[in-house]
């Protein structure tokens, strides 16, 4: 089947398929972590720091003010990882694409299917997130509040496939691995910060219009309005928002991979 | 399209990277079932014209039809591809997957699922004699079995056309002898095998026909037996150049053979008459060795460009 800018999509899950084979093997390893993250963070910002606020912040207790963005960022960090590191080290080191493309396997279809397969980790990290916000709600805490909180895979999905292309934009730009530091200390730190995770951006000058302009804000706007319901045109504009910058970082992608893998 | 389609044309085909001509302006055509081969030092030219003939680099001039498909803009990559079956030069087998793994991914890059990518997989484990090893991790193989592996790899999708870039450099001589067995079985299955080689032995056993290739041309192109017929004789006698000097027998043992070449501190003497001249030279020698062997690529290519494959 023949997708947008002549991608294959047998070819683009048989990377997917290959990336799935290799994880298969260590999930059980790794998917423990996807667990701890969640649980340190709820329990050591959203209780530890969240009992010195009282129910100010956003009106609501402080754990379930952060859970949302943070199921977010979770995703954001799965795709991101994939998309980075892992990309080109499959790249420039182990040289598994030049084997990929000794096959009827094209450069366009390789990138997508490492998007959809850094889209699958991002649902993973924020599934597990989901889950235990799940429990936590069960257990009495105000964090899922609305029945919009089955919608949020769907959100979650899409933050991964902005994250997995922002990555893969970012990888088909940088020759050496070093420059990984200044896309995570640079990007990913401020974005973790400043997105209205842990207060609202509106706590700086012209926060919110600056905001406007990042990524993870729109993910956690909407991950927190389908978690309390708050549900309107804004999260529709959040939603829009982040399928648009998707698409267009992802468009670049395969020429300038191209010119890295075809000389 | 007929079989008659050559499986490769190219005329004036080059490449370059940056102010470095890689290849210039090559013209070649492999018939169909034939196992050709490019010969020729590092550097030569053979390696660029491999990628472009699998499609990792775009034709940098001139023109490329491969299975008469149009290899020169790029358009028809996906189809030409399907059709190819490529042996990289290098490792690039996934470290992370296990033999049995490494053919199952690959098969869906070639279509193959289900029943038909299991069988596949089942015989091209007995091709290259990794069935005990079928789940062990890649990165437990040796050498000589990462390349069976690799030539696994590449065959899972039937090529037409078998592209194999160096495909026994860096392995030990038992492990080279395992792989070209398998070639030759490929050969006999009557693909178009297409090799780079730097080891004149490899393509006079692998090859029907040799481009020797210098400096980004092709010097000449023949059967082995042909260009050395040709270029060089059936017979050379090696001489040591300090004995023969010694022996104060330097022109008298260049007159003792059709033609003579000096290289590497070796007197080469060419003969269609490798017994006679061999006597002759051993009488010049005064006791000194000789040594008679059969002509050789390597002496086609020193023929030609006055310098040693190695170098």
């Amino acid at each position: 089947m023949k997708l947008f800018g002549d991608i294959d999509l047998e070819m683009a899950l048989a990377v997917w398929r290959r990336n799935l084979t290799v994880y298969r093997r260590t999930w059980k390893m790794n998917i423990l972590p996807n667990f701890f993250e969640p649980v340190l963070y709820l329990v050591g910002m959203g209780v530890g720091l969240g009992s010195y606020l009282g129910e100010d912040v956003g009106g609501t207790a402080y754990v379930a003010f952060i859970a949302p963005g943070l199921m977010a960022a979770s995703a954001m960090n799965g795709a991101t990882f994939e998309t980075t590191y892992n990309i080109f080290i499959k790249m420039n080191f182990a040289r598994v694409y030049d084997a990929f493309l000794g096959t009827p396997a094209q450069v366009q279809d390789i990138a997508f299917g490492e998007l959809l397969w850094a889209t699958t980790r991002a649902l993973l990290y924020g599934l597990a997130f989901l889950l235990v916000t799940a429990a936590l709600t069960v257990a009495g805490l105000p964090i899922l509040t609305s029945p919009w909180a089955l919608g949020l895979p769907l959100v979650l999905a899409l933050t991964g496939v902005l994250f997995a292309a922002l990555g893969e934009l970012f990888t088909s730009l940088v020759k050496t691995i070093d420059l990984y530091s200044y896309y995570y200390t640079l990007f990913m730190t401020p974005l973790f910060l400043f997105s209205g995770i842990f207060y609202p951006v509106d706590r700086f000058p012209h926060g919110a219009a600056i905001a406007w302009f990042t990524p993870l804000y729109h993910a956690v706007r909407a991950c927190r309005a389908l978690a309390t319901g708050d549900v309107g045109v804004a999260t529709a504009a959040d939603v829009t928002w982040i399928a648009v910058v998707a698409a267009l970082a992802f468009a670049v992608v395969p020429r300038r991979t191209r010119a890295m893998l075809i000389r | 399209m007929t079989t008659d389609t050559p499986a490769i044309e190219a005329r004036g085909l080059s490449k370059r990277y940056g102010d470095l001509v890689a290849v210039d302006g090559i013209d070649f055509t492999i018939p169909r079932g034939e196992a050709f081969g490019f010969l020729g030092p590092n550097g030569a030219g053979k390696s660029t014209t491999m990628r472009m003939i699998y499609r990792a680099s775009p034709v940098g001039g001139g023109e490329l039809r491969i299975l008469g498909l149009d290899a020169t803009s790029g358009r028809d990559d996906r189809a030409i591809k399907a059709r190819l079956g490529v042996i990289h030069q290098e490792d690039n087998l996934d470290q992370e997957l296990t033999v049995r793994e490494t053919l199952e991914v690959f098969c869906r890059f070639h279509r193959l699922r289900g029943a038909a990518a299991a069988a596949k997989v089942d015989e091209l484990l007995d091709f290259a004699d990794l069935r005990d090893r079928a789940d062990s991790l890649v990165i437990t193989l040796s050498g000589g079995m990462k390349r069976r592996l690799m030539v696994a790899r590449g065959l899972i999708g039937d090529p037409d056309v078998v592209v194999l870039d160096e495909p026994t450099t860096g392995l030990d001589p038992r492990a080279r002898q395992s792989l070209w067995d398998k070639l030759s079985r490929l050969k006999r299955r009557s693909a178009t095998l297409i090799l780079t080689t730097h080891y004149m032995d490899e393509a006079e056993r692998l090859c029907d026909r040799v481009a020797i290739m210098d400096k980004g041309r092709i010097v000449t192109v023949g059967a082995p037996r042909d260009l050395i017929e040709r270029h060089a004789s059936p017979s050379v006698i090696e001489v040591e150049l300090a004995d023969a000097e010694s022996a104060g027998a330097v022109e008298a043992l260049e007159r003792t053979a059709e033609a003579h070449a000096s290289f590497g501190g070796r007197l080469l003497l060419y003969t269609r008459d490798g017994e006679a001249t061999m006597a002759a030279a051993l009488a010049a020698l005064g006791g000194r060795p000789a040594h008679l062997r059969r002509g050789t690529l390597e002496d086609v290519f020193l023929r030609i460009t006055g310098r040693g494959l190695d170098g």
